[in-house]
This record gives structure tokens, sequence and C-alpha cells, in this order.
């Protein structure tokens, strides 16, 4: 089965690392991709921080461009990787072994992904 | 699905439908989902099957393998689902050739995997429990409804969701393997556990009405302990459990709920203390000590004693304390707190469950123990406040009749 894994944090308390930290932490996600790479598949993303992101939604009469992000939530994504493993465990064992998840803050959201089929018989 | 759990009055085969419907539900379930790959046509074209076997076994009879009836028209409906469905085209093709058929019981069980897809922890604990109850032991969803206090829809609406996301997000039907087993039981046991206390709980005027979700609770648990043997916890809620029926002829009588300390206990049901021991000394044996086994080992210090007064409050002290590190939660503490108030410390019991105010407010039994530590301490007056409140959160009518004796006559 195919799913999304999107990495989310607190962009507050990603500010508090350090430059150091945040170079290794770079590091430690090339290695782990390099690592699971029988799992991942081709079209994954690293994104600019969330203040780069600009949002155009839907509005009486037509669709506006606002500034920002389009949720105020605390966690922003600040990447996604797709993968294709067996079922919700295999992709739960993977999501565990990402290696940010030792810092405060950050979590990784699992959605599965409709195949083609499924999609095409909604 | 209607009310097919026998009624009192209800034709011999209503009995007959219900003992298969516990038995073979869980196997028709896992079979089906495994040749259709889908646990919601699974569950749909099972409990479809349910409903046509009350009407046809009372119009004919109880066929003489009903397991196999109810696998046969279960499979029949499942096919009527998936023809329906553009969605399933694919999956009927590669379903068609295999008929699936009952396994014997001498097969691995198959609830058991079942049981683990059911309780993922993707899931919520609700949706764990109402999907256990419908999926594996084939109980309908008003049934459910009833037990847990909220309305047929909220339910029915909960048990689609579940196994809709079962099926989209891939959650596996199977026993996990090597080390994460041992973490994954926790929901598995947490909803056995659950399913038991809402067979007691539930709002109705008899305390002795739904017995069978106890049953069934009961049940599961032995099928869980057979079938891992070796995971000390699967026997400590077993014993915990039996420990817990042992008592139920003393704690309802004539529709009354009598606690534990007024309980008659030479109406305790020996056999199921008997066996709820053994359970316990067979997780004593793997020597990996956990929640579960520690409630059950609490549950037999009261049953060791034949009468309340030769209670070892001093070893369940022991042993809530030792509880205590691995389950902090506040309705723990309060009962620890009971323990100490028996040793003698009714200041320092009373000292703690004041400090669980915050968290238990809401709690009926917080009231409740409340009232009896400020009562033993001498402080009537708001001893009979807090049995007022106590009385007041009470959803359940025989316990709320219980309190009322507790406060006399205002």
């Amino acid at each position: 089965m195919k799913y999304v894994l999107m990495f989310a944090s607190d962009p507050e308390l990603d500010s508090a690392v350090p430059e150091t930290r945040a170079q290794a932490d770079l590091q430690r996600i090339l290695e782990w991709h390099e690592a699971n790479a029988a799992a991942v598949l081709e079209g994954g993303a690293a994104l600019h921080p969330v203040e780069t992101a600009t949002t155009v939604r839907a509005d009486d009469p037509g669709p506006v461009v606002v500034d920002g992000p389009f949720t105020e939530a605390k966690e922003v994504i600040g990447g996604f990787t797709l993968i294709d493993v067996p079922d919700l465990d295999a992709a739960i064992a993977l999501a565990r072994s990402w290696p940010l998840l030792d810092l405060p803050g950050n979590s990784v959201e699992i959605r599965p992904m409709f195949d083609d089929e499924e999609l095409f018989a909604q | 699905m209607t009310a097919w759990r026998a009624a009192p009055h209800a034709p011999a085969s209503d009995a007959a439908l219900a003992a298969a419907v516990r038995e073979e539900t869980a196997r028709i379930v896992a079979a089906l989902n495994r040749s259709f790959g889908s646990l919601d046509v699974a569950e749909e074209a099972t409990a479809g099957a349910v409903e046509e076997a009350l009407v046809e076994w009372r119009r004919r009879g109880v066929p003489p393998r009903p397991g196999a009836w109810l696998m046969t028209a279960a499979r029949r409906n499942a096919l009527d689902l998936v023809r329906r469905s553009r969605r399933y085209r694919e999956v009927l093709r590669r379903a068609a050739p295999a008929v699936p058929t009952l396994p014997r019981s001498a097969e691995p069980d198959e609830r058991i995997p079942l049981l683990f897809g059911c309780c993922h922890p993707s899931l919520s604990p609700e949706a764990q429990l109402a999907l256990t109850l419908r999926a594996v032991l084939g109980v309908s969803t008003a049934q459910i409804a009833r037990a847990t206090l909220e309305p047929s829809a909220t339910v029915g609406q909960r048990i689609s969701r579940a196994k809709r996301k079962i099926g989209a997000a891939g959650v596996p039907i199977r026993i996990p393997a090597g080390p994460a087993r041992t973490a994954r039981l926790d929901p598995v046991l947490a909803t056995i556990a659950v399913m038991y206390d809402s067979a007691h709980l539930r709002a109705e005027s008899s305390a002795e009405a739904h017995r069978d979700l106890a049953d069934d609770a009961l049940w599961l648990a032995r099928a869980l302990s057979v079938s891992l043997p070796d995971e000390p916890e699967v026997h400590g809620l077993r014993a915990l459990l039996l420990l817990h029926r042992a008592r139920e002829p003393a704690r309802s009588v004539a529709g009354e709920l009598v606690p534990l300390p007024l309980q008659d206990r030479a109406r305790w049901d020996d056999a199921l203390v008997r066996a709820g021991r053994e359970a316990l000394e067979r997780a004593a044996e793997v020597r990996r000590p956990g929640r579960w086994q520690l409630h059950a080992a609490i549950a037999a210090c009261h049953a060791d004693a034949a009468r309340q007064d030769d209670t070892d409050w001093a070893q369940i002290v022991v042993l809530y304390d030792l509880l205590l590190a691995v389950d902090s939660s506040p309705i723990v503490r309060l009962n620890r707190a009971v323990a100490v108030a028996e040793t003698g410390g009714v200041g320092a019991a009373l000292t703690e469950v004041e400090a669980l105010a915050p968290r238990l407010d809401g709690y009926r039994l917080w009231h409740a123990v409340r009232a009896e530590l400020l009562r033993r301490a001498g402080r009537s007056a708001e001893a009979r406040t807090a049995v007022r409140s106590a009385r007041e959160l009470a959803d359940n009518e025989a316990e709320r009749r219980l309190l009322a004796s507790r406060l006399g006559p205002e």
C-alpha cells in the first residue's frame, strides 16, 4: 500500500534548534531516506519554511489570495515522503524510525493514498 | 440487525442462533475478509446472514450445522455486496475461485488476528470496543448502544468509520509478531476489560440484566489465553475477570447492587475463584509482572479473605503501590486510598482523595469513597453532602438506590 508520511514540527521550537544541530538533522534525514530506499517512492519533498507560503482560498464572488499558510495550526508540515509498504503496521514502523522524533514538537502523520482503481471506482 | 440475542420468551432457535453467533462470527468475518480483502464487506455480509438465520431458523428449525449455514449465507451476501460495487470487480475475480470454509478448531484461532485488527492503535478506544463487539462477537449495533449508553446512530457511524479506516489505511488483520506484540496487546486487553465493565455500568434498573457482555469478555479472554499462552498479561486479565465474575451472585441480589464489604461471601462462586487463581498462577510462571496481573492479585486477596474483616489490607496496599508504577490513573489512586483507610490511615486516605478532586469530581465513586472517609473521620455533615453528590452522578438505578440507602431517611 502507498502512504504519504507528512513530517510536522512546531516552528517556534524549530527556531530554537542551533544551526549545527539543524545541519546534523539534515544529514540524518538523508541517511534515513537512503536506509529505507526500498520503501521510498519518487516524489517526496522538503518544504521551505511556512512564512514562504501563499494561500488561494475560496471566497465570494471568487477566490482570494492571502499570505501565509491555510491553517493557523501550531504544527506545520515541513516535508513529505511517499512510501510503498505492505500495510499500516509497516508504515508505523517506518514512521517511528523518523530521525527527528527525538525532538519535541515533531510528529509524522501517516495518510494512505488512493490507488487509481479506488479513485475511479468512487 | 434485529435483536437476535435470546430474549426470555423467544423461540428455542434464537438461543441456538445466539450461541452460533458468538462462536462463529469471528471465524466467518475473518474467512470472508481474507477472500474479499474487505472487513466492511465481511462484516456486513455476516450481519446479514444472522438476520436471515433469525427468520429462517424460527420457521424451519435449527440446521444441523449452524456455523456452516451461517458461512454459506454470509458468503452469498458478500458476493452480492461485491457484485453491486464496481470497485470490487477486481477483488471478485481474485476471490471467486477460493471458497472460504470454516477452519476446524484444530487450526489456529482466526478470531485472534481479527481481534488485533479491531483493536489497532490507529482506532480510538471507543471505535476499538464497538468494532470488536460487532465484528468479533456479532453484537448488534443497538445492543452496543445500550451497553455504552450512546445513541444507536452514533455507534453505527463509529463502526462504519472504523471499518472504512481499516480498509483504506491498510490496518493488518493479524497477530503482530516479535516484540511489538506485547505492546499491541495493551489496547486489546483494555478493550476486553471495558467490555466486561460496560456490562456492569448500563443504565438499567436491574443489576442482573445484560450479563452476556461480561460473558463475551470472559470468552474472548479465554480464546486469547489459548492462542497466546506465553503472554502473562492475558492470563492476568482473565484471572481478574474470573475473580470478579465469581462475586456476581453476591454483588447483585434481587436487582440490588451490594458493595464488596457487605457481600455475602458464601455466595461467591468457588469454581470461578479457583479458575481465577489458576489463571493468575499461570501468569506468574512467566515472571513478567504487569498491570492486569496486579489487578488480579488484588482481587485474589479479597477472595482469600473468608470475611471482610480477614482482608489483608497491608498486602493490598503493597500491590497498589506496585500497580501505581505501571498505572498511575486516578482510579487506581482512589482504590489505593480505600485500602490505606482500611489499614487505619483514614487521614492519609482522605488527603489523597481530596488531591484527586480536580480529576475525579465528576465520578460518582469518588464522591462515594469521600463520603465514607468523611463519615469515619466524624465529619458527618460533609459526608451527607458527598453522598448526595454521588447519588446525583449515578447513571444506574440500582446504584442510585444503593447510595440512597446509605443516605438514610432525609
